[in-house]
């Protein structure tokens, strides 16, 4: 009861004293964590580069502009792969991850004691490890080059798409397949009928949407050497070319912003 | 036609839903299934074309016993069954026109069914079938574009594109304002006449079934208690069925009704006031019971 | 129409994009492009081909991780990392919470949400390892800098999903409030806050299981953390190593996953 008696009249607390004792405890071992974290942190820094570091800031900004205009053909044939990278990666990504999110579904899968337990080991395994660490892993077996960066980004996006698709899957309305297959339909066209058309719009959504992802995630992949406009900015910030890393900046922005503008539109289309 | 011994279904849960039900529909014959909620009306007749599987019993049509069937049997036998939903169960994001052709995919194949190229006899005959549904201009619309007797009707046309040879019609008008449920009850009568179709209907609403089918069939607790004409079902009939309530508002309304539907076969819109207004409480009672 | 017309119609589904010109163009750039970027796919089938062996040795690794030789480093990496996670979830948190106020329109002025909603934006165009980069060039190597870049990317994040959800929060209980003269914090502590916490500790939780999975790869640009570590087992080529880290990774990521949906479902 949030009030009690004291000397004889009624006092009202917000909270009775057990609640209140735990959120005072929580806060406490919240701070005690963040300190001990920062305590860890604060051990492994030179402080000596934090304390300059509006120097070095001020020096990294004077030295960004104006961006190095004449570097942009260099850097137009990485942007082109970094695209091919996230959309080629996507499509892969999508072609494979469809029939994982099938089999994954309660309702489609044919076996729940094998076939969706494989594949949602798939999906968590792929979704576990960033597409940056695939990357590593790829380079090193299959050598540095854009094949590596779409590998990578298959691998990340199988586990997205075939979550997201999956959940879209177990959500169906039953009574549709149902119809179907009411009318004798083979179970091929119970999917195709019954249950296509609803996942439809949650696919496009979701492929779409991992696109767009895939475009920032690519820009990225080259500073493992998984190709792409990723290898001219570790090129660029080992040389502390500053004015090359600005335009990089740009170029990024640029398909970064292009890419949301493209996904928004198809989103809106299929809607 | 259809000939149903002893059929009983037991639901994992343990619940008995049908108790040894027997019933047989000749050739052409409609029958209306009426019970209470929970009577086992709509599992009795998706055991038909084995939505729910059966747990004993024969269901033979035409001689041949459903639940024995093998998979590839029974989508052949489901061919010829048409089966009619409470909530139309339309594909929503298909339009009209695949919708209709759906009721063909029993027999077309995979590739065909994929791009969507049906025989020209298929398109003809489902043009005439929403032509007859009054549904003509709305074969490019998508279904989630319909209203409720739009769906429906669509629903019959898909169910009747199977050429079926018996209809299941599982509560037709249940999410239909009244004047619309008359409206759908009287086209499924007159389309099962038209092409000598049996069908078993099964309704919620006791006065919309008495005025339009001549067999009605009463389910209780999974067990039949009542199989003959509407003039049979009785306030003591229907306390059989639902239990005890006072039923004279019921059987009246029967009266007044048929005297209507003798006068004027499209008059929907001046029906008799009270007519009107009981099964609007009726259904709002649903709604209630529903909740 | 007649029925004889009738007869012979055609029936065919309507496309999905109305304009046939538009819908080939589509068609036909899409096809162009698919050809153009497989043919710029450089691929070094030989390369590849001397990878199969070293692949297969890497998955045989998973079964065999080795967690000892290298623990010290595993160890202490993780340590890092996880510290990482906690300082900058907390700190962007403390951070984005009144830029979360500022950047919804509702209850700021129109300055004050201009500003906000320019860091929101600088704070979500960038992948969180080039910010990393910029702020080892500022702030030398280790986690500070760590830090500072999962701070600034979490501000994007929860500031933005803050805002949209103080923008749509019910204005008759805000009206009620100020309705008694309220001041502005009061309006926050009564109106706003008891409809926006139970989302923001959700948020803050999902955020904290994202922290950490950027996190572990941040110390690849030498930002602190368990990257670096992984990185030097794949140059060295210690396969069981870098199997031991990711199998730890996973473990931690699906862990925070569980605690974190599990935090979420109990609020809602």
């Amino acid at each position: 009861m949030p009030t009690r008696t004291l000397n004889g009249t009624k006092v009202w607390q917000r909270r009775d004293r057990a609640t209140q004792f735990r959120i005072w405890l929580g806060w406490l071992i919240g701070t005690a964590v963040f300190l001990y974290c920062w305590r860890i942190i604060s051990e492994n820094t030179e402080w000596e580069f934090v304390q300059d570091a509006h120097i070095q800031a001020l020096d990294m900004a004077s030295r960004m502009v104006p961006p190095r205009w004449s570097y942009t053909p260099t850097i137009l044939r990485p942007l082109w792969d970094t695209i091919n990278i996230a959309t080629l990666g996507t499509v892969c990504a999508v072609a494979i991850a469809t029939p994982v999110a099938f089999l994954a579904a309660r309702n489609t899968t044919p076996s729940l004691l094998v076939a969706r337990p494989l594949a949602l080991m798939i999906v968590v395994s792929s979704r576990s490890i960033n597409s940056l660490i695939w990357a590593l892993m790829l380079v090193l077996i299959m050598g540095p080059g854009v094949v590596a960066g779409i590998v990578a980004i298959t691998l990340r996006s199988i586990g997205f798409v075939g979550k997201l698709l999956y959940e879209a899957i177990e959500e169906i309305d039953e009574r549709q397949v149902e119809a179907i297959i009411a009318t004798g339909a083979s179970r091929p066209q119970v999917l195709l009928y019954g249950i296509v058309p609803q996942i439809l719009p949650a696919f496009a959504g979701i492929s779409v949407y991992r696109w767009d992802i895939n475009i920032r995630e690519s820009t990225v992949l080259g500073l493992v050497g998984a190709g792409g406009i990723g290898l001219e900015l570790q090129a660029s910030v080992n040389i502390l070319a500053w004015n090359q890393v600005t335009l990089i900046f740009i170029a990024i922005l640029g398909s970064v912003v292009l890419s949301e503008w493209v996904s928004a539109k198809i989103r809106h289309a299929i809607i | 036609m259809l000939k149903i011994e002893n059929l009983t279904k037991r639901y994992p849960t343990g619940d008995l839903a049908l108790n040894g039900v027997s019933l047989e529909v000749a050739k052409g014959e409609v029958v209306a299934l009426i019970g209470p909620s929970g009577a086992g009306k709509s599992t009795l007749i998706r055991t038909i074309n084995r939505l729910v599987e059966p747990t004993s019993g024969r269901i033979l049509l035409n001689g041949v016993n459903l639940p024995s069937l093998g998979s590839r049997a029974l989508r052949r036998a489901r061919r010829t069954i048409g089966m009619i939903f409470q909530e139309f169960a339309l594909v929503e994001r298909l339009t009209v026109m695949e919708n209709v052709l759906s009721g063909q995919l029993g027999y077309v194949s995979f590739w065909r069914s994929l791009i969507r190229k049906f025989p020209q006899s298929i398109i003809d005959e489902a043009f005439r079938l929403l032509e007859r549904v009054g549904l003509e201009e709305f074969y490019d619309k998508r279904a989630d574009a319909l209203s409720g007797g739009q769906r429906q009707r669509v629903g019959i046309a898909r169910a009747l594109l199977q050429n079926p040879e018996i209809l299941l019609v599982d509560e037709p008008t249940a999410s239909l304002d009244p004047k619309t449920s008359r409206q759908i009850m009287r086209l499924i009568t007159e389309l099962t006449s038209e092409r000598g179709l049996g069908a078993i209907i099964n309704i919620h609403d006791v006065p919309l079934a008495m005025l339009f089918v001549k067999r009605i069939v009463g389910l209780r607790q999974g067990e039949i208690v009542y199989d003959g004409d509407p003039d049979g079902l009785t306030s003591e009939r229907l306390t059989d069925i639902y239990g005890e309530e006072d039923w004279t508002a019921t059987v009246r309304k029967k009266g007044s009704d048929q005297e209507e539907e003798d006068n004027g076969e499209e008059n929907d819109d001046d029906l008799p006031q009270a007519a009107m207004s009981l099964s609007r409480r009726e259904a709002a009672g649903r709604q209630a019971g529903r909740k | 129409m007649t029925g004889e017309a009738r007869i012979s119609r055609r029936w065919k589904k309507a496309p999905f994009i109305q304009n046939p010109r538009l819908r080939w163009a589509i068609y036909i750039g899409a096809a162009v492009y698919l050809v153009l970027a497989i043919a710029s796919v450089e691929v070094n089938w030989t390369r590849i081909v001397d990878g199969i062996p070293r692949g297969i040795k890497f998955v045989g690794a998973f079964f065999t991780p080795d967690f000892v030789s290298r623990w010290d480093d595993i160890y202490e990496g993780f340590v890092e990392s996880l510290s990482i996670t906690g300082a900058s979830t907390v700190l962007g948190l403390l951070i984005s919470i009144p830029i979360g106020l500022g950047a919804a329109r509702n209850i700021s002025p129109l300055p004050v949400y201009l500003v906000c909603r320019s860091i929101i934006a600088v704070s979500r165009a960038f992948q969180e390892i080039i910010i990393a980069i910029l702020f080892v060039a500022m702030f030398g190597f280790g986690p500070f800098a760590g830090v500072m870049t999962l701070s600034f990317t979490t501000i994007g994040f929860i500031s933005k999903l803050l805002a949209e959800d103080i923008e749509d929060v019910d204005k008759e209980q805000v009206e009620a409030i100020r309705a008694t003269g309220s001041s502005w914090l009061q309006l926050m502590n009564y109106a706003i806050q008891p409809q926006v916490a139970p989302r923001l500790v959700g948020l803050a939780m999902y955020r904290l299981d994202i922290n950490f999975r950027e996190s572990a790869i941040i110390g690849i640009v030498g930002a602190g953390g368990i990257g670096a570590t992984l990185t030097t087992a794949f140059d060295r080529y210690e396969f069981e190593s870098a199997a031991a880290i990711l199998l730890i990774i996973i473990v931690i990521v699906m862990g925070a996953e569980y605690a974190s949906g599990y935090v979420r479902n109990k609020l809602t």
